[in-house]
């Protein structure tokens, strides 16, 4: 069983963000998984999650776990955590790294996602790292990301 | 604030990206693919050595072709030359490759470690950035062995950058959940505890999930961090919003880092320092203001982060389940929340209500939202929050509202989801179980269930209704004349033709005196339905038939016939063919009186913990004490899973296996019995043996009475003897072995809760005696007894709805084997002297002091306890998980240290600790041995003092 797979459980188990059509933009995984287990999850979550509208809840039950997701524009942001992990925080955890990546790819849009993606994995372990929230702070956050841009 | 432009830094990467999003085919795509990787072979094999900006573009483009689903076997070792540059672009793309692409057992591992201890200690941020995150992606074996020894050195540096701490937090926390065994905190304890003071916010919101979950491994080690939790928390509280300033989000000052000190909380008890808690209720109070006061924006954001707190700080309070007050707050916010515009915040309500209904002091309060919630759960758009709607109905039903609840949610079922039909009818059957005060309610509302969710009726649920109207011969014939109705529709289900056979075959006769329902009328129902049904069914009717030959004589021509003819008695299938066979036999050669002594009614079913609770409770799957199942999970874990010797799977297989043979073996075994003792007196004890060895599964019940204790009828003085101790009490008993708080005992009229401390030789123990009832409780005294002699009187009247509470202090004066007992006597307003005698959860590991200790003197301990009485031993059958966190939860709670690395075996647990009596201090060793395969536990003691390895023993066999 993957997902409970003992000592090794962090709170996130991975960050997906896809298109509406199911081609994922990110995949971060935050415990070991095969490459045939992650095609699978990455359309389970997929199909859990196309399927509902905006009068939805932004929570979904996914195996044992929930996925909490937002939608924004054409690409959702999903995070996979702990049933008892607490929603709304990590709710506000997709929103606040959506802002920050609005913020570094100046109205960020699905093919700076593409075309960057090895930035946006900068992105991601400036703000989640081992499953965990980093560093929460925007301004920070930024700071950051642009003086590494700065270097060579 | 400049933002980068698209692509920028590798020309050739974003060139290759745009022909990959033009291919109009897959095939175009695979084709462009093998042009590129071709390219970059040649590239990395050719003779020219490749600067460090192409190798850089090549493996990117690598690792983006790898991530659109393609296999890459080539290029690791640019990667990892890519690690040594010493420009930061190059290197993160090294990281990056590595990361995703490089599993842990690769021989590069050794080069990627030694790139990474280089920038490890290069003393530039970035760089010993870009490796701790490395090592927290990746967090092999390999890397913990490498590195963590290195990284707590890094946290606690005093010179560390900010933002390098953040990342080594993590990264430490990565490794402790692979290698625990190689994370050694010792020494750097105080030192991490203390990063909650730090003045770095995000060094405090790293550092604390790291501070989270070593807590919950050591809670003792790591306690000084609650004190420390409460006053970061109080600072954020009561900050203005602009106070914190990088860290505040919408309004809301640190949202997730206040989300995450109340979770750190959750891992410990109440505090006991008088201030801190004082301070922390303060804090919880402030939240529950600040969820009145009017938003500061309009913003979803601003409602989700504060809420993110307020549910944490329920969830604590929930937690300490100590505070009426708050929690009747609690309550109350989330009541506002049940009618909220925001889905999101109506379900989590519904979920966070669905604890608070668990709990003594809020149950009632949640109770009052029950028309909110039952229009949920008709109104809701979102299947998963009708679900919430439902679980919380299940939570908040007691006795006073059950037949509302079961009512609701029987008509919510005509219309539910297909998703959720099964477990509602499982609900639906157990409410109807628990809280039937009158068994006809039960039996319609479980036909009922039949009508309308038929297909999604589980056997143990007709199983199940069977045992109890069986069981229960005030119910019989209601019984029967129901499913006789019932079976009047012309399509009814299957399995209400099960119900209808087995009930009319068991007591048709009680109906039989209307000329309406008279034998051959209730026969020829049944035998209308006979063509319809599958095999298993037709085999049970045919069976009901040869109990009716029995019941009614005058049906014997007519069934005889039916089973004469060549479609049963030629029948293709074996079973119905052998059973029409015997029966024809049967009914044709025996006389009368062994007729009736082979075809007597069924004997009772023992009573047993109801199947059905254990199969909701397989439904909800490995997680099961999920927030729904937490009430049930409180109060009947413990005899669920040690009411049976088997688990509820092999039960409901077994069950499956024989239910539908079930009559012909009562037949054929009865038949064997009847010829070779042919007298009826062995017969019915050999009959309830080979029943029961047979088809145990089928008697797996429930104790079947809601309310199990029978109060001595006579209104007998107050001055009576204490009742001799319940049946149960030594099962009550039991599950407080590695516990000290809960309910102990709880009847219609009382609910008795305990919360308990231990310390050296010391206890002390608060009992709380809940009056469920709307009257008066007179005379109410308790009395315990046995080794101590206590005796403290309590406030002898109880108030209708009230708790009173009572304090025993414990002193453990020597060993002991028999627990206290707790003598109760109240009478009710008009009603009889109630006495009930339990006994106190005080068991003799309650003054266990654990004994940290290292192999060799384990080792040189046990040998020195080797005389034969010294040590106890069972071999015993698991009764509950096997799973190593739980068995390690129970063996701390027991109390003593839970030692690693002695025993050679990994899969056994060793443990050693000191029982503290004023008059001596007795050593005890454990060693408990698993077998998973075999589900099967040894467990051996050795103690200093004999009587104790033979007491701990019998005490624990019943724990695993």
């Amino acid at each position: 069983m993957l997902f409970t797979e003992r000592h090794s459980r962090p709170a996130i188990r991975f960050i997906l963000i896809q298109n509406r059509a199911g081609k994922t933009r990110l995949a971060k995984w935050y415990m070991q998984f095969d490459d045939d287990e992650k095609q699978k999850l990455i359309e389970e979550v997929h199909a859990v999650v196309t399927v509902r509208d905006a009068k939805h809840t932004n929570f979904v039950e996914f195996r044992n776990f929930k996925i909490i997701y937002r939608r924004y524009a054409g690409l959702y942001f999903c995070i996979c955590v702990d049933v008892t992990d607490n929603n709304l925080a990590y709710l506000e955890g997709i929103h606040n790294f959506v802002e920050v990546l609005n913020e570094y790819f100046h109205n960020v849009c699905e093919l700076d996602l593409v075309f960057n993606f090895y930035k946006v994995y900068t992105v991601v372990d400036e703000m989640f790292l081992a499953g965990e929230i980093r560093e929460t702070s925007q301004t920070k956050v930024l700071k950051q990301l642009l003086m590494l841009q700065s270097l060579e | 604030m400049p933002a980068v432009s698209k692509g920028d830094g590798m020309r050739g990467l974003a060139v290759f990206i745009s022909d990959i999003r033009n291919c109009k085919s897959k095939e175009a795509e695979i084709k462009r693919i093998n042009k590129e990787l071709a390219n970059i072979r040649s590239k990395f094999k050719g003779d020219k050595a490749l600067d460090g900006y192409s190798k850089k573009k090549y493996v990117c483009k690598l690792l983006f072709i790898f991530l659109l689903g393609h296999d890459i076997d080539f290029g690791h070792m640019e990667a990892v030359n890519l690690l040594s540059s010493n420009k930061y672009t190059e290197k993160q793309i090294g990281y990056l490759f590595i990361s995703v692409l490089v599993n842990s057992n690769s021989e590069l591992i050794r080069l990627i470690n030694n790139a990474i201890k280089n920038d490890l200690s290069s003393r530039n941020p970035t760089f010993m950035c870009l490796a701790l995150h490395c090592i927290a992606n990746v967090g092999s074996r390999e890397m913990a062995e490498a590195f963590a020894s290195e990284i707590p050195r890094i946290l606690v540096a005093g010179d560390t950058m900010d933002s390098v701490k953040q990342s080594a937090a993590l990264c430490l926390l990565r490794l402790y959940k692979t290698s625990p065994d190689l994370v050694l905190m010792g020494e750097w304890t105080s030192r991490v505890v203390h990063l909650l003071n730090d003045q770095h916010m995000g060094v405090v919101t790293a550092a604390i999930s790291l501070i989270t979950c070593l807590s919950q491994k050591n809670p003792d080690e790591f306690k000084t961090c609650v004190s420390l939790a409460v006053s970061r928390l109080s600072r954020i509280v009561s900050s203005a919003s602009t106070d914190l300033q990088d860290y505040t989000y919408y309004f809301v000052p640190a949202p997730w880092l206040s989300c995450k000190l109340l979770r750190l909380l959750q891992c410990y008890p109440p505090p006991e320092d008088g201030a801190v808690k004082g301070r922390l209720v303060e804090c919880l109070e402030t939240i529950l203001n600040k969820a009145q006061e009017p938003p500061k924006s309009k913003k979803v954001q601003h409602s989700n982060a504060k809420n993110a707190i307020l549910f944490e700080a329920i969830s604590l309070i929930i937690h300490y389940d100590s505070e009426p007050n708050l929690l009747v707050r609690a309550c109350n916010q989330l009541g506002q929340f049940l009618q909220h515009r925001e889905t999101n915040l109506r379900y989590l309500a519904l979920e966070s209500m669905c604890t608070l209904a668990s709990s003594e002091f809020s149950h009632e309060a949640v109770k009052t939202h029950i028309e909110t919630v039952i229009n949920a759960l008709k109104t809701e758009r979102d299947v998963s929050v009708r679900q919430r709607a439902a679980d919380l109905l299940y939570a908040m039903c007691d006795r006073s509202n059950a037949k509302q609840i079961v009512a609701e949610m029987l008509s919510y079922l005509e219309t539910a989801d297909y998703s959720i039909r099964e477990e509602m009818v499982l609900k639906v059957a157990i409410l109807a179980e628990k809280y039937a005060v009158d068994y006809s309610w039960y039996v319609d509302t479980i036909l009922n269930l039949i009508r309308i969710a038929g297909d999604y009726v589980s056997e143990e649920v007709w199983y199940r209704v069977i045992q109890i109207v069986i069981n229960r011969d005030d119910v019989q014939g209601y019984a029967a004349k129901t499913v006789f109705e019932a079976l009047q529709a012309p399509a009814c289900h299957e399995n209400m033709v099960k119900v209808g056979g087995y009930i009319l075959g068991e007591f048709g006769n009680l109906i039989a005196g209307d000329p309406r329902s008279s034998p051959l009328v209730q026969f020829n129902l049944l035998h209308s339905k006979f063509h319809l049904c599958s095999v298993p069914t037709r085999a049970l009717l045919l069976s009901a038939y040869i109990k009716f030959i029995n019941l009614f004589p005058e049906t014997k021509a007519t069934i005889q016939e039916v089973l004469r003819c060549d479609s049963q008695i030629r029948n293709s299938d074996v079973e119905l063919q052998q059973r029409a066979v015997e029966y024809l036999k049967l009914s044709s050669i025996a006389s009368t009186d062994v007729l009736a002594t082979v075809l007597e009614e069924m004997p009772p079913f023992p009573e047993r913990e109801s199947s059905i609770l254990a199969k909701l409770k397989k439904k909800k799957g490995p997680g099961a004490v999920s927030v729904t199942e937490l009430d049930d999970g409180k109060r009947e874990a413990g005899e669920l899973n040690g009411g049976g010797d088997r688990g509820p799977d092999t039960a409901a297989m077994a069950a499956s296996n024989a239910v539908s043979t079930l009559s012909l073996l009562f037949i054929c075994k009865t038949l064997i019995a009847v010829i070779s003792h042919f007298h009826s007196y062995p017969f019915i004890p050999y009959l309830s043996c080979c029943l029961s060895a047979s088809i145990p599964a089928l008697f797996c019940g429930l104790s079947l009475h809601p309310c199990p204790v029978l109060w001595p009828p006579s209104s007998a003085p107050p001055s009576e003897d204490p009742a001799p101790p319940l049946s149960e009490a030594d099962e009550l008993l039991n599950k407080f072995v590695c516990k000290n708080n809960g309910v102990l005992f709880e009847n219609q009229l009382l609910q008795i809760g305990i919360k308990s401390e231990y310390r050296q030789n010391l206890g002390r123990m608060y009992l709380f005696y809940g009056n469920k009832t709307s009257v008066q409780f007179a005379s109410f005294t308790t009395t315990v007894s046995c080794p101590g002699e206590l005796h403290k009187p309590v406030e002898p009247l109880v108030e209708g709805g009230a708790q009173i509470q009572q304090v025993l202090n414990i002193e453990c004066i020597t060993d002991f084997s028999d627990a206290p007992l707790l003598n109760i006597k109240f009478s009710r307003y008009g009603g009889a002297l109630q006495n009930l005698t339990l006994k106190l959860p005080v068991t003799i590991n309650k003054f266990f002091q654990p004994t940290e200790m290292s192999s060799s003197d384990f080792f040189q301990r046990w040998k020195q306890l080797s005389q034969p009485q010294q040590e106890a031993q069972k071999i015993f059958k698991a009764n509950h998980s096997m799973d190593t966190e739980v068995l390690k939860a129970k063996l701390l709670g027991l109390g003593t240290a839970l030692l690693d690395n002695i025993d050679p075996n990994p899969e056994n647990y060793v443990c050693a600790g000191v029982i503290q009596t004023k008059s001596q201090q007795i050593g005890c060793l454990l060693r408990l041995e698993p077998n998973a395969q075999a589900q099967m536990y040894r467990l051996t003691l050795r103690c200093s003092k004999d009587t104790v390895s033979k007491r701990l023993c019998e005490l624990l066999a019943q724990q695993f």
